[in-house]
């Protein structure tokens, strides 16, 4: 017989917690991309005339 | 102590916080200041968007070498008071997430310094990640005391990616301040390396304290602070700063040398508090900001 470490009991509500605040920060980092990108389009547009 | 990774058999996701401090904010600081200084002080006028776009790209860059570094230092990191709260060493964060996350997120930087500025800068800005990651971090730190010397060069690009960003060129100006921190690093790193040496020795990295001794390092601090203040001070005798910039250099770099003139002639015994080294250490970094922000304050509001 092995002396296993027990392991730890599965904490879902943890894990439900970061994958929201994951889900979250990436709606924002990705909105906040897609304006960004928006406007170097804008900028570069305005240079090129 | 360390927080376990892993809940029975299921890995929890990454905490974003751990994911950011993987980025070394902190160095992150320093490195958006000298690059928007490099931008700011360039010729001509950058769209303000455009000119925040690169300053986001060198960021993310810094920020993914800094997440590099930490993935491939993760076992040194564990050695170290300073560094085992780390994500990794504290084992908060897979290794294998880190790399992920430092290759995506210097991909992304690229892509985005493309997009908003020019190729120069983005090969610049690709030779500074590269750089950092493969010359300091895998090569020369674990080999040579000289790691510091040869690896500031990583650190002394962002000056010079954003003065390309907004020009398209190099010129002598960006090339001096490239000159200037790379100059500064060493006796930056080494009064730091001189009150955590300790910690070095542990972890078995060759900073200049543990192999070549006190002595030598604080004879090179002085040696490294006292041609760093002439290269600090040489844009103004050279024609490319104004006096606004030159008197700052002067005096800064005077007090950066008697600082250094301090922790180079002194001896310490056992229980030494290291105050002189502590005052250079905080001092380097001021002194860095404050002479930047003088370029910039010179070309926009010259005496």
């Amino acid at each position: 017989m092995t002396d296993e470490p027990t392991p730890e009991p599965f904490d879902e509500a943890e894990y439900r917690r970061r994958q929201r605040s994951r889900a979250n920060l990436m709606a924002l980092l990705l909105g906040g991309l897609a304006i960004l990108f928006f406007f170097i389009t804008i900028a570069k547009m305005g240079i090129l005339k | 102590m360390a927080q376990s990774l892993t809940h029975g058999e299921t890995a929890l996701p990454a905490d974003w916080r751990d994911l950011f401090a993987l980025t070394k904010p902190r160095v992150m600081s320093l490195v958006v200041f000298t690059a928007l200084c490099g931008l700011l002080a360039a010729p001509g006028q950058v769209h303000p968007v455009l000119a925040f776009s690169s300053i986001l790209a060198i960021a993310l860059g810094a920020g993914a070498s800094g997440a590099l570094n930490q993935w491939y230092e993760a076992g040194l990191d564990a050695k170290m008071k300073r560094t085992q709260g780390r994500p990794l060493p504290a084992g908060r964060l897979d290794r294998q997430t880190a790399l992920q996350f430092g290759v995506g997120l210097a991909a992304f930087s690229l892509f985005l310094m493309l997009f908003a500025s020019n190729w120069q800068a983005t090969l610049l800005l690709a030779g500074s990640i590269l750089f950092y990651v493969f010359v300091y971090t895998m090569w020369l730190k674990p080999r040579t005391p000289q790691n510091i010397v040869i690896g500031g060069a990583a650190g002394a690009f962002p000056p010079l990616i954003g003065w390309v960003a907004a020009t398209g060129s190099i010129a002598p100006l960006p090339v001096l301040l490239f000159l200037l921190i790379f100059l500064w690093t060493p006796p930056h790193f080494w009064a730091l390396a001189l009150f955590v040496r300790s910690d070095y020795a542990a972890a078995g990295i060759p900073m200049m304290p543990v192999v070549a001794g006190e002595k030598s390092t604080r004879r090179q601090i002085l040696f490294y602070a006292i041609i760093m203040a002439a290269a600090a001070i040489a844009p103004w005798p050279l024609g490319y700063t104004g006096a606004l910039y030159g008197w700052t250099a002067i005096i800064l770099s005077t007090l950066f040398v008697a600082l250094s003139v301090q922790v180079g002639t002194r001896r310490t015994g056992d229980g030494d508090l290291m105050q002189p080294e502590k005052r250079l250490f905080a001092f380097s970094i001021a002194y860095l900001f404050i002479l930047f922000g003088a370029v910039v304050a010179d070309h926009w509001w010259p005496l």
